[in-house]
């Protein structure tokens, strides 16, 4: 129960005992790393979901296929990049295969493994949780270890009352799967025990929300106490109008459910009442740069003042201690038609490119930073997916000195990778002024990608010396830029490793108390 | 006129999908003074043709272009309201929607609408002309030939075409393009042959037709290329000459130089077949100062691919409009061999003598053509009878 065992040890070529390696295992570590360093990638990057250039089939082969590779392989890396920022899919997905192999890992292992997925599900949006277990059950994975995990996640939930309400059929699966003993008589698990396998037994129940529930059936009124997703289909039921529904229901609604029925209430407050607005300042970063491109240009440059506001509040917020810390930096964002992303994922990669363009403006010195963007485009807010990706050109015109007369310290590049007007310059610019211009690396380069190439299993790069990273949330990117170091293949695996260690004492020190055993 | 002058277009940066490549024309100023619209047919796409009182085309013919020169920008709902005729609805954004009743034939192949306005079938104006080569039949009643073709001429004649959405690529290659600001036009490569060029006289045009490329005919060739093809080399630029870069600049002016070096290399290397061959131009119909063209191409056989197509010109003879599709090598072959008999006069050995082979080899490539209902039953390939029938003298 102590620290987890370094994840090294899980390489396939060993370091000798005396910490000597060998020539060939050398290469073979080398080896290792990318793959780490690729999987973590498509792991921050890929949802399974349909992209601009692939569709959603191919994603998940492509995925699968490395999920198996590096479980089979790593194990110990591949249950360590839980504490990664990695995308609640795959975290999903880890887990489920984790316990689906339990038996492939050591006792060791299997202590280290049980902290890091307790501590990614405490995280996990409690749906994506309720799936997982459903998924588990299809699976018939059921023994005492699976449970006891399954067991403390309910023990940690706020109000099962809720979740009986919420994601009923989720809560049921759960509770026949784990056996959750539901006693007849008093108590609040006895009444969600009641609510589930008894319902309509009890003329009244304790808990506010179960009873609300069971007016809801023939009472209005009852209808807006409840959960914004439950009180959608008695609102049905009742004939309610939408508009008004919506304006009774907007206290009960979560931030997102907020955001996506603006539009919708402010419809409605034209015509009576103002309709409460969704606080657009408490909103996360990438998100409410999805909601301002969803709006038409007219709308965005009628609010720009709120927007800009809202989206430089949110990229201090998520900067942090790192704001101004960055120095000049430079940034090309792609806002190619191809960052229009697909019907599932809706102008995702531009979204990204602009919620970095914000957060970069924070990170950097005052004054000190300049985004580019290629098509051109002067005004960040009025973006839209348009024209091909001339990243090559953008990328000099980035590379130009800054209003100070001084190099840029970073270079930023945000796109999807297919640099095609013309292909291939964007590498080729960069290779060569690497080569003949800033030898001495006074510019960091890096370059993050939304979008995982299911054929290449990996976030395409631009070029051989430029390391690329898997960006789902422009939060992230410091942390991101920190992992994009070790692509560059200037440090050791070792480090790698020792990065990962870390991140791994901090992820179960922090969220991990009374990790579960197995 | 005889050539295709593509002055204007500067070739961008291609883009690769598969087998298929995609290369854009940008124009630096659209073309003044004509504009072109897109009406869709409904009934599947079903169509007929009225040509004259006794000849009907039938194809699959999902739309139309109206092709507008009276300056305006095309915007104007009133100019879109003028179109109105029989049998049309109008959609939710004022534009004109033609929907014929699917008995009622296309009056000809372009017709002048209300207004500067002219309706033209895109492509089928173009295979129409290919079909209707010599389409009346021998000029001269040689014996060899047959009773039916001495009266109907070919008639009937039938060319196989495949559907873009079948050509294996095309549909994502097209989807996921991204098109130029200011893109007036798209060279269609597939396994780097190439299927198709499409120019329009104004890139908003463009953007409205570039999925239409994907309901536009292609040969079988193409088809059979993209089917079988491997996906095409990408093949990304290098610079070179890296240790003579001293400064940004330097590099910049190198990037720059590689851009040239694409579009001269696509206008002499990937385009040169459309470019360099000399078309036979038949005028179809004359609006202001455009020209309305079809052209066919010599016919000449191992000279590459041969293109027949139709283009819009201004009074200099440059390109506003332009559709290709390319030849198979069998319709090549038989364009070949009934431009060589009409140029004979229709008569058989002197044919022979211009093919530079003898009668017997004349008619057995005849009949492998496909064009056996010309020739009486009698005349046959085989030597005993082809000695008997010496030419009437």
């Amino acid at each position: 129960m102590n620290a987890p065992k370094s994840v090294r040890a899980s390489a396939p070529v060993p370091v000798g005992a005396d910490g000597t390696v060998r020539t060939e295992g050398r290469v073979a570590d080398l080896v290792a790393a990318e793959d780490v360093l690729l999987f973590v990638n498509a792991a921050i990057t890929a949802t399974g979901q349909r992209e601009f250039r692939s569709g959603a089939a191919e994603q998940q082969l492509s995925l699968d296929f490395l999920h198996t590779y590096v479980r089979v392989n790593y194990r110990r890396v591949y249950a360590a990049s839980l504490a990664l920022d990695i995308n609640h899919h795959n975290a999903a997905l880890i887990v489920r295969r984790l316990l689906e192999t339990a038996g492939e890992a050591s006792p060791g292992e299997l202590r280290a493994e049980g902290r890091l997925i307790a501590a990614r599900l405490a995280l996990l949006p409690p749906p994506r949780v309720y799936r997982l277990f459903g998924e588990l059950r299809r699976g018939k994975v059921n023994n005492r270890r699976t449970r006891a995990i399954m067991r403390d996640w309910l023990a940690a939930r706020p109000d099962l009352g809720h979740d009986a309400v919420k994601y009923r059929a989720g809560l049921k699966t759960v509770a026949r799967h784990i056996h959750l003993p539901c006693p007849e008589g008093g108590g609040p698990l006895a009444e969600v025990g009641a609510f589930l396998f008894r319902p309509g037994r009890l003329p009244r129940y304790e808990h506010g929300l179960l009873d609300a529930w069971r007016r809801a059936h023939y009472e209005q009124g009852a209808v807006a106490e409840l959960p914004f997703t439950v009180a959608e289909g008695f609102a049905a039921k009742h004939g309610m109008k939408r508009e008004v529904f919506l304006k009774r229901a907007a206290p009960g609604m979560t931030r997102l459910e907020r955001l996506r029925t603006q539009e919708r209430r402010a419809a409605a407050g034209r015509h009576g009442a103002p309709a409460p607005k969704a606080d657009l300042t408490v909103m996360p970063l990438t998100r409410l740069a999805l909601y301002v491109l969803s709006l038409g240009f007219e709308q965005r440059a009628e609010r720009r003042a709120e927007l800009t506001g809202a989206l430089r509040a949110a990229a201090r917020r998520a900067a942090g201690g790192h704001a101004g810390s960055w120095g000049r930096v430079h940034a090309v964002l792609d806002d190619s038609f191809s960052s229009s992303g697909s019907g599932q994922k809706r102008r995702r990669p531009l979204a990204v490119a602009l919620a970095c363009h914000h957060l970069l403006e924070v990170l950097a010195a005052p004054g000190a930073y300049r985004g580019l963007w290629t098509s051109g485009a002067g005004d960040a807010l009025l973006v839209r997916p348009w024209g091909p990706t001339p990243l090559g050109m953008r990328i000099l015109d980035a590379l130009e000195p800054g209003a100070d007369g001084a190099a840029p310290d970073r270079l930023v590049i945000v796109s999807d990778g297919w640099d095609n007007a013309p292909e291939g310059l964007a590498g080729e610019v960069l290779r060569v002024w690497r080569a003949r211009l800033d030898p001495a690396r006074r510019t960091a380069v890096v370059h993050v990608n939304p979008v995982y190439d299911a054929e290449g299993f990996a976030v395409r790069g631009l070029a051989a010396g430029v390391a690329t990273a898997g960006i789902r949330d422009a939060e992230d990117l410091p942390a991101l830029v920190e992992i994009a170091r070790f692509a560059e293949g200037r440090t050791g695996t070792t480090e790698l490793y020792a990065y990962l260690d870390r991140r791994v004492a901090r992820f179960t020190g922090a969220g991990g108390e009374g990790g579960v055993a197995a | 006129m005889n050539r295709l002058e593509l002055t204007g277009l500067t070739a961008r940066p291609s883009q690769v999908w598969g087998g298929v490549r995609l290369v854009p024309l940008v124009r630096e100023a659209p073309v003044e003074g004509l504009r072109l619209h897109r009406e869709v047919y409904e009934g599947l796409g079903a169509g007929i043709v009225e040509l004259g009182p006794r000849a009907r085309y039938v194809s699959y013919i999902p739309h139309g272009l109206v092709a507008d020169w009276s300056g305006g920008d095309g915007t104007d709902p009133a100019a879109g309201r003028r179109s109105a005729a029989y049998g049309t609805q109008f959609g939710g954004d004022d534009a004109p929607r033609a929907v014929p009743l699917p008995a009622l034939p296309h009056h000809r192949m372009a017709r002048r609408r209300p207004g500067d306005r002219l309706r033209f079938l895109p492509l089928h104006l173009a295979l129409e002309g290919y079909l209707a080569l010599h389409f009346g039949g021998p000029s001269t009643a040689w014996e060899e030939w047959s009773r039916t073709a001495l009266r109907d001429g070919l008639s009937p004649r039938a060319e196989d075409a495949y559907l873009g959405r079948s050509v294996r690529g095309l549909a994502d290659a097209l989807r996921i393009f991204e098109i130029h600001p200011g893109q007036c036009g798209v060279m269609v490569y597939v396994s780097d042959a190439l299927a198709a060029a499409f120019v329009v006289p104004h890139p908003d045009d463009y953007r409205l037709l570039h999925a239409s490329l994907v309901e536009d005919l292609y040969g079988e060739l193409v088809h059979q290329y993209a089917l079988y093809g491997a996906p095409v080399p990408r093949v990304p630029v290098r610079i070179g000459g890296e240790e003579h870069i001293r400064d940004l600049d330097g590099l910049r002016s190198a990037a720059r130089a590689q851009e040239r070096a694409w579009a001269r290399a696509h206008d002499t290397l990937f385009a040169r077949e459309l470019l360099d061959s000399s078309y036979a131009f038949d005028r179809v119909y004359r609006m202001g100062s455009f020209t309305l063209w079809r052209f066919l191409p010599p016919f000449v056989r191992d000279s590459g691919g041969q293109h027949i197509g139709e283009t819009i010109t201004g009074h200099k003879g440059q390109v506003a409009y332009l559709k290709t599709f390319r030849l198979s090598d069998a319709q090549i072959r038989r364009g070949h061999l009934l431009r060589t008999l009409a140029g004979a006069d229709w008569e058989l050995d002197r044919a022979a003598a211009a093919l530079g082979s003898d009668r017997r080899e004349l008619v057995r490539r005849l009949r492998a053509a496909g064009f056996s209902a010309l020739l009486k039953g009698g005349v046959r390939d085989c030597p005993h009878t082809a000695e008997n029938r010496r030419k009437p003298r």
